[in-house]
Order: structure tokens, then C-alpha cells, then sequence
């Protein structure tokens, strides 16, 4: 039997990467350049004098560390609005996999309206009505609108349909559990993977959001990272020294993400988003 | 069964009120951010603000019916802008769905190597966000710092132009395809490596090549799978904002309304006119809502064809 790696699929796959990867090796190229040598040099090479660290100490020094605000707030964005997602879509996905109730049916339709209905052509109502409601401006208007997420709720349901088994509950039912122990201490354990999966896919999901945060919010020190570096980069347009601050900006907020990315690998459960495809 | 008095009664009382509980915040929460600006954005979409009286007059909002939707489909700014988004898709749909579907076929091959290593590098740009992913693509485009400029010149060859007539959709589609191809990739690919081995098995023992079998067998049975991520493709080119919103502070090749929603930005924000903003964005999220229920209705249809 012919034990050689297969060329041809291998080649092709190293091509792959090398498109994906690519433009990222040369954002670390050209942070290491400092502002004088980015339009000089040539950008398919690092610099090295030390322009990286005089790079990194101009954009901690930008608007007093503004920077490092953006990070935080698009940490409190996609972190707490997956955290409430999270709670949101469980309790309800629970609910429509393991109860027949009134209105189930009615809720299953709208909700899959919903996951037609693209999420961002919503944002400009939304503003409106926020800013009916003095909302606007506030991190409530970025977290609030993210929180519900139909594609969620529905991940949730196809998860606890086919991880819990009703005997369980039965079972609990007899040892006289109410319905929210059960749903504390059965469902949740058992659905934990397929939570982690739609914590990641919000968390990500409202990391890159740009639209949302870009009409709500007006305040620089509100922003996250997205709007705030897309408004370095429109200064930059007048001033290209700020380009440099713009490039060390953008290497330095993929560098979590990524991280979270390989760390948390193996915790995905694609099979999920594969299995809520096949329908 | 259970014959004891207590647990039988208890057992019959039912869930109550739980599951209601449970659902309530998710449909509070759908029906204040989905439903009611939906609600709002048809009721802005029928109004307009008016000066009514003589003189300087009271500007008021009045119900103008479907003024706003025959402005708004008459819009030759709009028009350019839905022609520039199609250009747009017509590259950044099939060339997304061509290379997943590519990658996620050869990750299957037995004996391809570094399959970690490459699937991993493919989907990472997937956590990429769309505006840092438009910054950094943007910059290897522009003539002072693209490496693909200086490359040119040092090899003596004419500087590519990214920032043309033509050339520009393929800058903005090449943006939006590298962010998209991992994720499509690694559904497609987990969909494959869900179906059972015994199929490959006949074809095999038949002499059919790995060619054979990709095209024969894997891509029939991966059909529901391309149509759904397909749709989410196509869904994704309507809504196209931040690739061409971006890269507009870096050329002039880009225009304020290039794409629909940018228009819509446009006429919502700096023409100050929400009536007629609400009125497309209507019109735009119709669109969207006709293209994923056909292509839903293709899906089952497959669907009920193979079962």
C-alpha cells in the first residue's frame, strides 16, 4: 500500500493557507516599521529598529491610552452579550425541545422568520427606536440588540433535542424536581458543549460587528475596537503618520481573538453548525 | 406506573407555567429589537416630514402612502449602487463557494498532509473582523506601501492597478472572500465527514479515482449543505458595508453610496431623510427575506427528492 502523502490535495491545501496567512505576516512586517520607514522600506521584510516598541508605546499614548479603551469595550460587548445569549437562547431552545406548549409553534415560525430577516438591515430601525428611548449612546444599545440571536436559539434547540433524553427528566420528574432544577442541574451540564459553540459564535459575531456600534454610538471612548480603529484610519487619510498607529492597532486586536481562537479549539462543536444546516 | 397517590398527582399537574417562563425573555427580547422595528421601520416608511402653512410654516410628519418606496426604486443612486453590489457578488460568491468546496474536498482525501496546519490557517481570518480584515488588505492595495507594488517595480514590471475601473470588485470581493472561505470550508467539510464510510466503500472496490468519487458522490450528497451556505453567501453580498466603507478613506474609487446599504447609511445620516432610509432598507431586507425562502424552498425540495 502506498504510504506518500498525496501531492496535489497537499499543495493545494499549503496554497490555502498561505492566502489566508499572508496578509497577516505582513501586518507583523509592517508594525515593525516606524512611521518614517513604512512608505519607505520595503514592506515584504521586518524593520529592526525597534520601530515595533516605539509603535506600540505612540498608540498607548494616543488620546491617553484610548486604544486600550476600545479593547475593553469591545470586551464588555462581546463578552457580555454572549454571556447573555447564552442564558437567553438555553432556557428558550430548552423549552421549545422539551415542552409541547401553547404558542410553541408560533414561536418556532417567527424565530426562523427571523433568522431570514438579515440582522443588520434592522440596525438603522433599531437606532431609531433606541434613540426614542435615550438608549443610544450607551453601552445598552451595542449589548442589547445583539443579545437576541435566532440562529442561537435555534442551535439550542437542535442541541437539547437530540442531547437530552426525556427519560432523565422523567426520571426527575419522579424524584419530585420542579422544572427549573431540571433545567439547571440536567439540561445545562448535558448542553454545555453546544453552549460553548454559540457563546464562541456570538462572542466572534459581535466582535466583528462594525454596523450596530458605527450608527449607535457617538462617543470615542464607547467605541470598540472596530469603529475606533476604522476612525484612526479616516484621521489617517489627512495625517499618515497615524497609519502606523492604525497597523499596530490592527495586529495587536487580532492577537486575542486569535489566541481565544487556538486556545478554545477544541471546544468548538462545528458538527453543530453542520447538523443545524443539514436542517 | 406508579401507584402512589402523591407522585401521581404530582406527575399529572404537569410543567405549568415553566416553559413559558423560560421562552419569555428570548420573546421579549425578539419582539423588542425584531418585531417592533420592523413595525416602526414600515409605519417611518410611510410618513414624511412636511411644512404645512404659509411662510415659514410648522414642519410636520404626515402619511404619504407609497411615496417614499417609488422615490426610493426611482433612485438612480440606488440603482448604481444595487448594479456595483451585483458586480461584486457575481466574484464574491462563486470564487467563496468554488474554494471552500475545494479545500474542504482535498481535507477529505485520505493521505493529503498537513491537514491541520492548513485547516486552521484557512479558517482563522474567519475571527478576523471585517473592517481590520478591509485595513490590512486595504494598505497591501495602496501604490506607497503594497508589497505587491514594490515587488513590480524591483522586477520592472507595470505597478498593478487594485483601485480601477474593473479591478476594484475583485479588491473588495477578495477582501470578503478571505474572511468567509474557512468558515464555509469547515461546515462543507464537517458535512462530509458525517457520511458514512460504506458509501465510499462500492465505489472504491469499483476503481473509481478520488476524482470520481468527489465528483460523483461527495458533491450530490454535499448539495443541502452548498444551497444553505450558498444562501448565507448571498445574504452576506446584500448586506455588504464595511469592506467598501473602509477601503473608501484609503481611494477615491469608492464612492459614499457605492453599495445599497451604504446608500441607505447615506440617506438615513447625512441626508437626514429617515422616511426614505426606512423606506429601502424595507425594501432591501424584502429582498433578502424572497432570496432565503426560495432558496429554502429548493433546499426541501432536494431534501424530500433524496429521502
Amino acid at each position: 500500500m502506498n504510504r506518500r502523502v498525496k501531492i496535489v490535495p497537499t499543495i493545494l491545501l499549503l496554497l490555502g493557507a498561505l492566502y489566508s496567512l499572508a496578509p497577516v505576516v505582513w501586518l507583523v512586517f509592517a508594525s515593525t516599521k516606524g512611521p518614517g520607514e513604512l512608505f519607505t522600506t520595503f514592506s515584504g521584510l521586518p524593520s529592526l529598529n525597534g520601530g515595533f516598541l516605539e509603535n506600540v508605546r505612540a498608540l498607548n499614548e494616543y488620546g491617553d491610552g484610548r486604544f486600550w479603551t476600545w479593547t475593553l469595550n469591545s470586551l464588555i460587548y462581546a463578552g457580555g452579550g454572549a454571556l447573555l445569549t447564552v442564558v437567553v437562547s438555553a432556557a428558550c431552545g430548552y423549552a421549545m425541545a422539551k415542552y409541547r406548549f401553547h404558542g410553541r409553534k408560533l414561536i418556532l415560525g417567527s424565530l426562523l422568520a427571523g433568522v431570514l430577516v438579515p440582522g443588520i438591515t434592522l440596525s438603522i430601525p433599531q437606532y431609531l427606536l433606541l434613540s426614542s428611548t435615550g438608549l443610544v449612546g450607551t453601552y445598552w444599545s451595542v449589548i442589547l440588540p445583539s443579545v437576541i440571536s435566532p440562529y442561537s436559539i435555534y442551535l439550542c434547540q437542535v442541541y437539547a433535542q437530540a442531547s437530552i433524553p426525556d427519560e432523565m427528566l422523567e426520571a426527575g420528574r419522579v424524584d419530585g424536581a420542579g422544572e427549573f432544577r431540571m433545567l439547571w442541574s440536567i439540561g445545562l451540564p448535558v448542553m454545555m458543549p453546544g453552549l460553548v459553540t454559540v457563546f464562541l459564535l456570538q462572542f466572534i459575531g459581535i466582535w466583528n460587528n462594525f454596523l450596530l456600534p458605527y450608527i449607535m454610538l457617538a462617543d470615542d471612548d464607547r467605541f470598540p475596537l472596530t469603529v475606533g480603529l476604522y476612525s484612526l484610519l479616516n484621521r489617517g487619510a489627512s495625517q499618515p503618520a497615524l497609519y502606523t498607529l492604525v497597523i499596530t492597532g490592527a495586529l495587536l486586536s487580532i492577537i486575542p481573538i486569535f489566541a481565544l481562537f487556538l486556545f478554545l479549539q477544541r471546544y468548538w462543536k462545528l458538527d453543530l453548525i453542520a447538523g443545524g444546516v443539514k436542517g | 406506573m406508579s401507584t402512589l397517590p402523591g407522585l401521581s398527582r404530582r406527575r399529572r399537574r404537569g410543567p405549568g407555567a415553566a416553559p413559558y417562563l423560560m421562552a419569555a425573555p428570548a420573546v421579549l427580547l425578539f419582539i423588542a429589537f425584531f418585531l417592533i422595528p420592523i413595525g416602526y421601520a414600515i409605519w417611518l416608511s410611510l410618513h414624511a416630514m412636511r411644512v404645512r402653512g404659509r411662510g415659514l410654516g410648522v414642519r410636520t410628519e404626515v402619511f404619504v402612502g407609497m411615496e417614499n418606496y417609488l422615490t426610493a426604486i426611482t433612485d438612480s443612486a440606488m440603482y448604481e449602487a444595487l448594479v456595483r453590489m451585483l458586480a461584486y457578488g457575481v466574484i464574491m460568491v462563486p470564487v467563496t463557494m468554488g474554494l471552500a468546496l475545494s479545500f474542504a474536498l482535498m481535507l477529505d482525501v485520505p493521505r493529503a498532509g498537513l491537514k491541520g496546519f492548513s485547516r486552521l490557517s484557512i479558517f482563522l481570518p474567519y475571527a478576523v473582523p471585517g473592517v481590520i480584515a478591509s485595513v490590512l488588505w486595504g494598505f497591501t492595495y495602496l501604490p506607497a506601501v503594497s508589497p505587491v507594488h514594490r515587488a513590480s517595480a524591483e522586477a520592472g514590471l507595470p505597478a498593478p492597478d487594485f483601485f480601477g475601473d474593473v479591478s476594484i470588485y475583485f479588491s473588495i470581493a477578495n477582501i470578503a472572500v478571505w474572511g468567509s472561505v474557512g468558515f464555509t470550508m469547515v461546515v462543507l467539510y464537517t458535512a462530509l465527514r458525517a457520511m458514512p464510510a460504506e458509501i465510499y466503500e462500492a465505489a472504491k472496490i469499483d476503481g473509481a479515482s478520488e476524482w470520481q468519487i468527489a465528483w460523483k458522490i461527495k458533491i450530490p450528497l454535499l448539495a443541502p449543505a452548498l444551497v444553505m451556505t450558498s444562501v448565507f453567501s448571498l445574504i452576506g453580498m446584500l448586506q455588504v458595508f464595511s469592506e467598501p466603507n473602509t477601503v473608501k478613506s484609503m481611494t477615491n474609487a469608492i464612492t459614499p453610496d457605492w453599495v445599497p446599504l451604504m446608500r441607505i447609511y447615506q440617506q438615513g445620516f447625512i441626508e437626514n431623510d429617515i422616511y426614505l432610509s426606512a423606506a429601502t432598507s424595507v425594501l432591501l431586507a424584502l429582498v433578502t427575506v424572497a432570496l432565503s425562502l426560495a432558496a429554502l424552498a429548493v433546499f426541501r425540495f432536494r431534501a424530500r427528492r433524496s429521502s
